[in-house]
């Protein structure tokens, strides 16, 4: 069937398999390097984007329930001149070893702060309880997120 | 600056090999070339530090100063996140007095790079920052672009020094010329010069400090290309059917059972290789899960809860003596104390959060392969085999993965990729489903040491006598085993394997401890050497390889991690008996001052309280908070470092928490001190994980802990102790390897923090809150 998804402020129509994970709709149609295949079956974190002001795991998401909704990947953020403040954020703390669960990271954060400005710790804790970085730079990561909200705030 | 960063990967078929010889032919360029062999006169001091890679005496690589006054350069070890591409930059900047921006260097393509075989963690490092290599040939460069520069500045070489990209007169600095126009439209074809001269690291300006990461910016904005997200056109989605079954062998495939399923190109089978390929990634999962497939199953895994002692019984084992003094059973049976124990590692997997990918395009006379693999030139040379192609008609890029930690399943499915793309003739990417990741990939070994020490009547350790039991099937396929991974396995090719060998001859040659398989605290003498870090005379160290019922392979300080863990906690366990401060016992037994000497920072920085374990006067209940050490020499000669562990045992619940981390850390020469940490850092935490929570679980026939519910780690989201490191810098000593020293050290400095906490010995990996009750449960009523 033709599916139209509305992605990083573009509207694309593809022609998918309803059920089909709406991550492989993304990296794979849509050629979008943000969103990464991790486990597939949303224990990871790496599928991650923002639908709703939500951080949903894309793997596990079929692809007919992501329509005519605003859906964010990390692609969609901000650029390499021009990156957004989280991950200027994460620049600054040099807070990644492989990079490759970063959508889940930043993304998840993202959405934390918006909602909760000031995150204490244990916001962290809840936003990024289903968030895996086997690189374990988790103590980077968090202190880009609470620079990242000092800078939101200041 | 970063290399294929946005372009697709039909284009970097272009950049690298093709353009390279065509620069060869026509630019004016300063080049130095060196082949990957190792010179005379430049044997390598360290075990980690030769080249790794096979010799060829043909031009293997070069660097070139071109007219606008860029450097090329070219190299074999791959950045997998470590920060190993940056640091790489940082050195041809330095050694050629260029600022970074004016470096292009090219990462582990086969078409355009040098062999230097396999880039892990902790030999990465040595192999191009010493004597050799990438920081010889700039520093050959360089030295001829000062007899250049002399020439047209008539001032001779020692009055002459370089800085950004130019040569200049020391007296006169606005004499000068830039390189591009010492080069100008000539070539100039040089070898290496083994007598050329580093920069002093007093001298640095670039090496030794923290440049951020150059590829950050592009990782955290999603630019970044990784072979997951490699697309090239006309390409298909392929997906591996493995056995139901560790050893089962394929009886049938039913075709019929997929046949009109939509967007089916093929069903392969080669032997015992199954896949699908689809043109879709949704479409190749959906008819992997339909296709009937029919296994004979194979042998019957040995039970897990009696594993340990099963590799005892093992009589197909291959015995080893790195260390024999002949003397262990009198000198044990004098001592005034014994002491013993065993310790137990499971299987560990590497657990990369992304599961393994690769795209391949395999068309008669030529195969490209996009693989994160570690070790471009043997996969080039696995895969031809198992593609039946010429080497030369295999060319492999190294494309950014998941972070692998080792042996991944990088190289399996770089295989996969290949077997599909040439049944079908088309391009085809396969990425693995986590359970295909998990269950098949080469895991840790596991192990089971029994330890044994005397102490004399003053408290000295007069003995030490270590027996190992560990499993191992296949490992890196190197550059002809492609059995050593299941793919190649299910293709039909064996995994190497070592001959059984009872008894072990007695040792002949000079201790290299590569895998921490001695002790830190013994003389190590054999072969006419006394190459070990300690003072203990009386020594044995025997290992028995046994037939691993799963595949394994190096796995982040691949079983210096096991043997540290029950080494460090052994040592533990004799200074309590001996009734000595931990950190004082361990200085005392060690001659190695390097050693002696971070196990003192390591102390000093955690402010240490001098006492033996464990601490006096602890409450039998509620929360219990010890602190312990463990130290050592990376695989003998790569590394040193000790860390202490800060910890609250809840003993009711079980639960440890770690609280701090603190280490001290001598590499040599530190390239960038925030890369050395952000990895310090990483190693302690995944240590951590490690140590309390990682095992690979089986039932009678297959893996079970195959997804994140059945293989726990922590989450993001987790309390993490704070990690504090001392880097000892050394710039006068050779640079060791920084990836895995960290890791090595964590599970005995825990552990001797939870005896030290609660008097209680944990000896068996992961700590789980069960086991550490059991232990609680065990100690004598007072």
């Amino acid at each position: 069937m033709q599916v139209t998804l509305l992605v990083n402020g573009r509207t694309h129509t593809v022609d998918a398999d309803p059920a089909t994970p709406l991550l492989f709709v993304l990296s794979d149609d849509l050629a979008l390097k943000g969103p990464k295949f991790g486990c597939g079956l949303g224990q990871c974190g790496a599928c991650t984007v923002i639908v709703r002001g939500q951080a949903i795991r894309s793997c596990i998401t079929p692809v007919e329930a992501a329509q005519n909704t605003e859906i964010t990947t990390l692609d969609g953020l901000g650029s390499i001149d021009r990156p957004h403040p989280i991950q200027q954020a994460f620049i600054d703390e040099q807070a990644t070893q492989c990079g490759f669960c970063l959508s889940g990271v930043i993304l998840g954060a993202k959405a934390l702060v918006d909602r909760t400005p000031a995150p204490t710790d244990d916001d962290i804790d809840r936003a990024l309880s289903g968030v895996l970085c086997r690189c374990f730079a988790h103590n980077r990561m968090r202190r880009a997120i609470h620079r990242y909200a000092a800078s939101r705030r200041a | 600056m970063i290399p294929r960063l946005t372009s697709g990967a039909r284009h970097a078929l272009g950049d690298a090999g093709l353009a390279r010889r065509r620069f060869l032919q026509q630019s004016g360029a300063l080049i130095v070339a060196f082949g990957a062999a190792r010179y005379a006169g430049l044997e390598p001091r360290l075990s980690a530090q030769g080249i790794n890679g096979r010799s060829s005496t043909a031009l293997d690589s070069w660097i070139a100063i071109t007219p606008d006054s860029r450097v090329l350069a070219y190299t074999g070890k791959c950045e997998l996140g470590q920060g190993l591409f940056t640091a790489q930059v940082q050195l041809v900047a330095e050694e050629l007095d260029v600022p970074l921006s004016r470096v292009t260097l090219t990462m582990c393509d086969t078409a355009a790079t040098p062999d230097q075989g396999t880039t892990s963690g902790a030999q990465s490092h040595p192999a191009n920052f010493n004597y050799a290599n990438l920081a010889l040939a700039c520093a050959t460069a360089r030295e001829a672009l000062v007899r250049l520069a002399s020439e047209r500045l008539s001032s001779p070489p020692a009055d002459l020094a370089t800085a950004d990209g130019a040569v200049f007169v020391k007296a006169d600095p606005t004499r000068r010329v830039a390189y591009g126009d010492l080069v100008g439209g000539r070539k100039f074809m040089l070898t290496l010069d083994t007598a050329a001269r580093r920069k002093r690291p007093a001298d640095w300006k670039l090496l030794g400090t923290s440049v951020p990461r150059l590829d950050i910016p592009a990782m955290v904005t999603a630019q970044l290309e990784y072979v997951h997200t490699v697309r090239v056109p006309g390409m298909v989605h392929g997906q591996v059917v493995r056995p139901p079954s560790v050893g089962a062998t394929l009886a049938k495939v039913d075709e019929a059972s997929v046949r009109g399923m939509p967007g089916l190109v093929r069903v392969v089978v080669r032997k015992n290789f199954v896949g699908v390929v689809a043109e879709k990634p949704f479409q190749a999962a959906q008819i992997a899960a339909k296709l009937q497939v029919s296994w004979t199953a194979g042998p019957a895994l040995p039970p897990q809860a009696t594993y340990y002692d099963h590799l005892r019984r093992d009589a197909a084992s291959r015995d080893t003596y790195l260390l024999d003094s002949g003397d262990i059973d009198q000198t044990l049976r004098a001592a005034r104390t014994v002491v013993s124990a065993t310790y137990r590692h499971p299987f560990h997997m590497h657990g990369s959060v992304g599961s393994s990918c690769a795209v391949a395009d395999v068309q008669p006379g030529q195969a490209t392969l996009w693989s994160a693999t570690q070790a471009v030139f043997p996969m080039r040379a696995t895969a031809a085999r198992l593609l039946g192609l010429p080497a030369e008609q295999v060319r492999v890029v190294f494309t950014r993965g998941s972070g692998c930690y080792g042996i991944n399943g990088a190289d399996t499915v770089t295989y996969d990729a290949a077997l599909l793309s040439q049944e079908v003739g088309r391009p085809v990417r396969v990425q693995l489903t986590r359970r295909d990741e998990m269950a098949w990939e080469n895991f840790g070994n596991a192990f089971v040491i029994d330890q044994r020490a005397g102490l004399d009547a003053s408290g000295t350790i007069v003995a030490w006598d270590y027996e190992a039991w560990s499993p191992a099937l296949g490992g890196r396929p190197g550059y002809d085993s492609p059995g050593n991974v299941v793919t190649g396995w299910l293709a039909g090719f064996a995994p190497a394997a070592a001959a059984p060998r009872t008894p072990a001859p007695p040792p002949t040659t000079p201790l290299g401890n590569n895998l921490n398989t001695a002790p830190s605290y013994v003389t190590g003498c054999a072969g006419g050497a006394c190459n070990g870090t300690g003072t203990v005379r009386s020594e044995r160290v025997l290992s028995h390889r046994l037939v691993s019922p799963f595949f394994t392979g190096p796995l982040r300080a691949p079983e210096r991690f096991q043997n540290t863990f029950a080494h460090e906690s052994f040592m533990d366990e004799i200074a309590a008996a001996a009734k000595a401060d931990p950190v004082a016992f361990r200085v005392k037994h060690l001659r190695d001052e390097r050693l002696r000497h971070v196990v003192r920072q390591a102390a000093s920085a955690a402010q240490w309280e001098t006492r033996p374990s464990p601490r006096t006067g602890t409450s039998r209940t509620g929360a219990a908070r010890g602190r312990g050490i463990s130290c050592v020499l990376y695989e003998g000669d790569n590394g040193y470092v000790a860390l202490v562990a800060e910890v609250a045992v809840d003993q009711t619940t079980g639960v440890i928490t770690v609280q701090r981390l603190v280490g001290a850390q001598d590499c040599g020469p530190i390239s960038n001190p925030d890369g050395v940490k952000n990895q310090f850092e990483g190693g302690a935490l995944h240590g951590m994980s490690r140590t309390l929570f990682e095992e690979v679980t089986w039932n009678h026939e297959a893996v079970t802990s195959a997804d994140w519910r059945g293989y726990r780690t922590f989450a993001v989201g987790t309390r993490t102790p704070v990690v504090e490191i001392v880097l000892v810098s050394q710039p006068a000593a050779e640079a060791n390897g920084a990836g895995e020293t960290a890791i090595t050290a964590v599970a005995a400095a825990i552990g001797n923090a939870v005896f030290d906490a609660t008097g209680t010995r944990l000896r068996e990996i992961p700590f789980t809150p069960e086991r550490v009750k059991a232990a609680l449960a065990g100690r004598r009523t007072a």
